[in-house]
């Protein structure tokens, strides 16, 4: 019986999460560019609210976390230690050539990217800047996954 | 007497503010030191978004920098290939085909409509009107919808090349502009009566975050900022490029140099760009259908020189030729570093710490555009930005 009702608890507790995902969105050096296409994201055309997506700037109450740009050297450390105070569990999505690969600036000398050799990222989305329909898709696809790493 | 003011001295103390905070997307440091809720100081350290795109530069042949410009910030991310590309076809000494010169002036201005829409949201949502926020956003997509028809991309746009542009604006797309131009005048009205009425939008603004002219003077503050405190500077009218001397508007200028006349600046300036793009618009079926001057890419021993106004004020760019394909240096004065680190100290002391995101909101910072100067040291592999006492001493040890 207890055991029962701790399953369908946490049946519970999985869907309520699923249907409300925190955001942490951080740009970690590029161009902005990314950066306005998640407001974007945001923002009525978008709304990425249907979802159930707020955007939270706290690592500590979030779940899911949007990094864009190729890590610079000063940013690095934070970046880190972003990801260490995220609770588990969490997805990270790159978004983004710059997160991805370095991108244009791939051979700049304050560079100590990708996002990859930093933490690692689940979801990737391409596009220098990938279009606002791309990101959402992104957040839709780390939220199937993030929910199949919550549900016990 | 001691004892008090030992008590004060535990209420001074310095407060962290990023480089992750909830107030502002980009990182970037601000140590703000406050006297129980008051703001005594601001310390800015900027430098988290160095990427060294100047040295890059160096190392890419022109063609190639043109996309580097771009990728500098992307919110202005036109003004900044546009720039680029003049300074190139000064050092080269060519002119531009008449329609390119339309097209790229429609291209600045859609861009500045649009940096000046997410400007007012990013305002209303500092205040706390959410809603505002939405509404300034939705209507932004309108102008973003106007870019993908211009040049097939929402963000950094390609349309700029040396010697013209790349792309011909169709002219069965000009009447939808316009109407879409009309439908964005009449939200304007409605954004300008919002800040300018709303009684809570009024209580947070007004007086708050004072610049007074001369500081605005003796600390080179550029652009809309500059504006809103009665500095009479605009490089489109001062320096004309392209076809602003050929255009009828006006600059925008505002005397009491505080958030709302900065938010009125930038207001009232959504009307001007209204204004040129539909002359703009309605004059460019005069011209013939030419696109390009052919150049060669390598440019003589020379320098090229460009200035222009982007969305946050004057832009500079400058370059060294050699003969080869590459510039032998690059040189990019953004308007926000010229703004940010000397203009927050000074509008920040003394105001309350609550006001403090709408005060730096005001100024519309944009980092990316902003970290020029990185230092790292070789041995630690450390790397930090530079502050204004750094550069004093270092103007000290130089002898000026």
């Amino acid at each position: 019986m207890k055991e029962r009702l701790y399953r369908i608890t946490d049946r519970l507790v999985s869907y309520a999460r699923r249907k409300s995902p925190w955001i942490l969105h951080m740009d970690t050096g590029g161009c902005n560019g990314c950066s306005i296409e998640l407001f974007a994201v945001l923002t009525p055309r978008f709304d990425i609210e249907r979802f159930g997506g707020v955007s939270k700037a706290n690592p500590r109450h979030t779940d899911i976390l949007l990094i864009d740009g190729a890590v610079t050297k000063k940013i690095r450390p934070r970046l880190r230690r972003i990801y260490e105070q995220t609770p588990e569990p969490k997805v990270v999505i790159a978004v983004g050539a710059c997160a991805i690969s370095k991108g244009i600036f791939h051979d700049a000398y304050n560079i100590d990217g990708p996002l990859d050799e930093v933490m690692p990222v689940d979801v990737y989305v391409p596009g220098c800047p990938p279009k606002p329909e791309a990101i959402l898709q992104g957040v839709l696809k780390a939220l199937k996954l993030w929910e199949s790493r919550y549900t016990v | 007497m001691a004892k008090d003011n030992e008590r004060r001295e535990k209420l001074c103390y310095t407060l962290p503010l990023g480089p992750q905070h909830p107030m502002y997307v980009e990182a970037e440091n601000l140590m703000v030191r406050v006297d129980g809720e008051t703001i005594t100081g601001v310390e800015v350290n900027i430098g988290y978004m160095h990427r060294g795109i100047e040295e890059l530069m160096q190392r890419k042949n022109y063609l190639q920098g043109i996309f580097l410009a771009e990728r500098i910030c992307g919110i202005c991310s036109g003004i900044h290939s546009v720039t680029y590309c003049e300074a190139v076809e000064n050092a080269l000494g060519i002119e531009i085909p008449e329609r390119a010169k339309y097209i790229r002036t429609i291209t600045l201005e859609l861009e500045r409509l649009h940096s000046h829409f997410l400007f007012l949201g990013v305002m209303a949502y500092e205040l706390g009107l959410d809603t505002g926020f939405m509404y300034t956003w939705r209507d932004r997509e309108h102008v973003m919808d106007m870019l993908e028809t211009l040049s097939g991309n929402r963000v950094n746009y390609g349309i700029p090349t040396i010697g013209g542009v790349r792309r011909d604006l169709p002219a069965g797309e000009i009447p939808g502009m316009l109407k879409r131009l009309e439908h964005l005048r009449k939200r304007a009205e409605h954004y300008v009566i919002l800040f300018s009425s709303d009684a809570l939008v009024r209580k947070r603004t007004l007086g708050k975050g004072n610049l007074p002219k001369g500081k605005a003077n003796s600390h080179s503050i550029v652009g809309p900022v500059a504006r809103a405190s009665g500095v009479n500077t605009d490089i489109r009218r001062d320096l004309p490029y392209l076809l602003y001397d050929e255009l009828e508007w006006n600059v925008v200028t505002r005397m009491e140099g505080d958030v709302q006349a900065r938010v009125m600046v930038k207001a009232y300036e959504i009307f001007e760009s209204i204004s040129i793009l539909k002359q703009c618009l309605n004059r460019i079926s005069r011209t013939t259908p030419e696109l390009k001057t052919k150049t060669s890419l390598f440019v003589k021993e020379n320098e090229g020189m460009s200035i222009t106004e982007a969305p946050r004020g004057e832009l500079v760019y400058y370059l060294v030729s050699n003969g080869t394909d590459r510039p032998e240096r690059m040189r990019i004065r953004t308007p926000t570093f010229t703004n940010v680190p000397s203009a927050l100290p000074i509008i920040l002391k003394g105001e309350q710490l609550a006001d403090l995101p709408v005060i730096v909101g005001s100024v519309d910072p944009c980092f990316s555009c902003c970290d020029r100067v990185t230092i790292v040291d070789e041995r630690t592999g450390e790397s930090r930005g530079v502050d204004e006492a750094f550069l004093r001493k270092l103007g000290e040890e130089n002898g000026d």
